[in-house]
């Protein structure tokens, strides 16, 4: 029965409509992989049963590596013996997920002779995901993939696959190098990918712009976010232009502006920059005539996560304004300070996030040496239960005294 | 296992990105000046230099066979001199010098079944996570559901029609992997039925302190049954996110009967006008019904639908309803409001309605 093409009644109505059908990849595959046969006809039972056939994974990886690799092995390993061990390998993605045809084929043919053929491209986090193979296949793909230049990405409890937006290779707002600051950061922080130590994940994303197309303010526990601090670049033809061709400018543009520091009198759009919140509407409503300002670098923040375990988080700032200059020192050596107090005073599965709201970000920034600004708060707090730490004893002639 | 080498090569990191850029990108790189969207899913950017380079983005179910990554590195090598790139949400990207080549590659595209579109005031792909396509806690499929609904609204990827961008994505439990909490919709896989533990299992496979650690509302307590070390469940307190079974799979909560998808809405990332935002609750349960899930697509258009009709334009879809109001918002979707759209877990009370801002 397993290395027959299953019957999938239930799948098969997925392969109609005009969207592309994931049914119709496993297919493929599966006219030359039985993983990806027996895949077929366990799915088809999920779809009958309304259930999953997966348990989770035992430790299993390459050698030298403690994550990157994923176990999963199916439940009804009898009736499925070519998916009863399917691991996945999470494969670290060039910055930008820009690719020649020729690397591409070469993963291609290792997935072709040791693993299922079929794959993510990509994972959330941002690797290439090669879906499903057997334990004894595991060392075998690594070899081949460090013969093309490949190395494995993260898993378990460290850092994550980096992942950045396209950034200066093919978007002209991007404040910074997003790809050379993902790449470096992934090279100085090999050895935390792949041996997991920490008390749980630690994802950095790098998007050029407040666009954020990496998603990183609510993806990552670090968030490196492009941004300017002067004037936005205005080409004062190039507005009237897009007037000309129909953008009702005070509709569009000026009334959308979060600061309403904008005006527009029908020939000159003004804007003061003083106010300006860097939210990027109205420079990307008309990408010709405006650009973010010379003066770039990045807002870094901290602490974004899904759900589990103390509930969702978006990231905090933590740095209003750095300029990215490799080799990022000032950011890795406040990275390594953040690790140091995580790794010392965190539970086991608290994301950094969820360590900030428990210690207080206060009490995290003096542990950091870090400087409070008013850029870290949408306001001051409103609840009076205040953690004064110092007053003054009536004998006290010199002043201050901590407190006992 | 074979035996360490001290040559054994480790930690080399990614392949440099560069290697990968077409000449025309490392020409430009850092000097785009600006871009245009020429029609649906495809763009210009134009460099300081004068030079053009055309993108055009396809579709993908993100599962990809190798078949068909050999099929997009053909169109590479027809059209783009080898190169292509994919996006953050599993499109493909293909990057191409020349004009002429647009129309051919859309049309090869359309071969392959792969539709252009996702730039602009559109749908992009669904980000979604694994299912039970390859996942242990799934409360339902990911790949599936995501076809179903965008077989339902591909005209919305394929055309620039909506007001503003608008971006779906899909988990298939808590653990939300594909960070769905903050998409204009997010279709998330619950589970509604506390875990059940076997109690002659548990003991041999989980560490019991770490098991009642696990719960982020203290529902779990250390027990003996019939004389086995094992745990409890307070099931009053269990809110399902199956933390429990991630660190104990002697705690299963998958379950056929009770499993199913909520729908959330509101949410976005980018800081345009307004600030990210979480997506809220706006259905808490439709049924699990595979093969295509018929309940959560007509949901999901009827949530789309609304939008596009009454958002003005570049309002996403958070954006529209804070104008209008969450009130307004649950009348004109026609969803009922229930006692699980109010919040209860930490800090509840922040989101209670405190001022008279009301329409009625
Ligand atoms: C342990 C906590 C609290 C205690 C013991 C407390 C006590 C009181 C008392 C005795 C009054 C009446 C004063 C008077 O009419 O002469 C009052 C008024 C008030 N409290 Fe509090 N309060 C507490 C917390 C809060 C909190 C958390 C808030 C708001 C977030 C709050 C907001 C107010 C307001 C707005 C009034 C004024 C009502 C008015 O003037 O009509 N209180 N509080
Ligand atoms: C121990 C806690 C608190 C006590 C004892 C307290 C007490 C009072 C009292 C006696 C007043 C009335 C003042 C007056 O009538 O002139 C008042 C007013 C007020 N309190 Fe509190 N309060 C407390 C906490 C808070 C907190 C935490 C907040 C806000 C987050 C708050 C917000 C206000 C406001 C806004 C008013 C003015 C109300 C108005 O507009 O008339 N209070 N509070
Ligand atoms: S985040 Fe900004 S710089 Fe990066 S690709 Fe998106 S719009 Fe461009
Ligand atoms: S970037 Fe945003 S805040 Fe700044 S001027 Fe433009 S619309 Fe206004
Ligand atoms: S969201 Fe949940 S079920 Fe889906 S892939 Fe992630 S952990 Fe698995
Ligand atoms: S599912 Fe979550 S809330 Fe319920 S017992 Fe498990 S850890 Fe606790």
């Amino acid at each position: 029965m397993a290395s027959e093409f299953p019957n999938t009644p239930m799948l098969d109505e997925l392969e109609k409509g005009q969207w592309p059908s994931f049914v119709t990849e496993i297919k493929m595959a599966a006219k030359r992989s039985p993983m990806s046969r027996d895949l077929l006809g366990l799915l088809e039972r999920s779809y009958r049963e309304r259930i999953g056939h997966w348990k989770h994974g035992g430790i299993v990886g390459v050698m030298g590596y403690g994550g990157g690799v994923i176990g999963r092995y199916s439940d009804l390993p009898e009736e499925f013996p070519n998916i009863s061990h399917f691991h996945t390998m999470r494969i670290n993605q060039p910055a930008g997920w820009f690719y020649t045809s020729q690397a591409l084929r070469s993963i291609c043919d290792i997935w072709e002779k040791r693993g299922s053929g079929l794959t993510n491209m990509h994972g959330s986090t941002g690797d290439i995901i090669l879906l499903g193979t057997k334990t004894d296949e595991l060392e075998p793909v690594f070899l081949e993939l460090q013969k093309i230049d490949f190395d494995i990405g993260g898993s378990g409890s460290d850092v994550r696959t980096p992942s950045c937006c396209c950034g200066k290779a093919r978007c002209e707002w991007a404040c910074y190098d997003t790809m050379n600051a993902c790449y470096d950061f992934t090279m100085t922080f090999q050895d935390e990918l792949h041996r997991p130590a920490f008390p749980y994940k630690f994802k950095f994303k790098f998007s050029g712009c407040p666009n954020d197309c990496v998603a990183s303010i609510a993806r990552s526990d670090m968030s490196i976010i492009g941004i300017w601090r002067d004037n936005i670049q205005i080409d004062q033809n190039a507005v009237r232009e897009y007037a000309q061709k129909g953008m009702d400018i005070r509709a569009d543009v000026v009334e959308n502006c979060p600061a309403k520091c904008m005006d527009w009198d029908g020939q000159k759009l003004t804007i003061d920059n003083s106010y300006c919140r860097k939210c990027m509407h109205c420079i990307n409503a008309m990408p010709k005539a405006l650009a973010p300002g010379k003066d770039r670098g990045a807002t870094v923040l901290l602490g974004s996560k899904a759900p589990i375990v103390e509930g969702a988080l978006l990231s905090s700032v933590i740095i209003p304004f750095i300029k990215m200059e490799p080799p990022y020192q000032e950011i890795k050596d406040l990275v390594q300070k953040i690790w140091d107090i995580w790794c010392e005073e965190g539970k086991n599965r608290e994301r950094i996030g969820e360590f900030v709201q428990r210690v207080g970000l206060g009490n995290f920034l003096e542990a950091l040496e870090v400087e409070p600004v008013a850029e870290m708060v949408a306001h001051p707090r409103e609840n009076p239960y205040v953690f004064y730490e110092e007053y003054f004893e009536e004998d006290d002639a010199e002043g201050e005294t901590e407190k006992g | 296992m074979a035996e360490a080498t001290t040559e054994r090569r480790t930690d080399y990191g990614p392949p440099h990105y560069e290697q990968f850029l077409p000449p025309i990108i490392k020409e430009n790189y850092g000097k785009w000046k600006y871009h245009e969207i020429l029609k649906p899913g495809v763009m210009v950017h134009v460099s300081e230099t004068g030079a053009q380079l055309f993108t055009v983005r396809a579709g993908s179910s993100r599962l990809l066979s190798i078949d068909k990554i050999r099929m997009y590195c053909d169109l590479a090598d027809k059209y783009c001199g080898g190169y292509l790139r994919f996006t953050s949400r599993h499109n493909v990207e293909f990057l191409l010098t020349d004009r002429a080549h647009i129309e051919p590659l859309i049309a090869d595209l359309a071969k392959l079944g792969h539709p252009v579109g996702g730039i602009g005031n559109s749908i992009s792909s669904i980000v979604h996570t694994q299912g039970w396509v390859h996942c242990h806690s799934a409360a339902t499929d990911a790949s599936g559901v995501v076809k179903a609904v965008m077989d339902e609204l591909i005209g919305h990827f394929t055309h620039t029609d909506l007001p503003g961008k608008l971006r779906i994505a899909l988990a298939c439990c808590l653990n939300m992997c594909g960070a769905v909490h903050c998409s204009d919709i997010a279709i998330l896989g619950i589970h509604r039925r506390p875990p059940r533990v076997d109690h002659s299992r548990l003991k041999k496979t989980c560490e019991i302190p770490n098991v009642s650690a696990s719960c982020p509302t203290a529902a779990i307590r250390p027990t003996v049954i019939d004389g086995l070390e094992t745990v409890e469940v307070i099931e009053e307190r269990c809110m399902f996110c199956a933390n429990c079974y991630t660190v104990c799979p002697a705690m299963p909560l998958n379950n056929p009967l009770n499993d199913g998808v909520s729908i959330w809405v509101g949410g976005k990332v980018s800081n345009a006008r307004h600030e990210p935002m979480f997506s809220k609750l706006a259905i808490p349960y439709l049924p699990n019904t595979p093969p295509r899930w018929p309940e959560v697509t007509e949901a999901v258009r009827n949530l789309v639908e609304l939008w596009a009709k009454n958002a003005r334009k570049y309002e996403r879809m958070g954006e529209w309803i804070e104008r209008i109001g969450w009130p307004k918002f649950f009348r004109m979707a026609g969803i009922e409001f229930r006692k699980e759209h109010i919040d209860d877990f930490k800090h509840a009370g922040l989101t209670f309605k405190r001022s008279t801002h009301l329409t009625f």
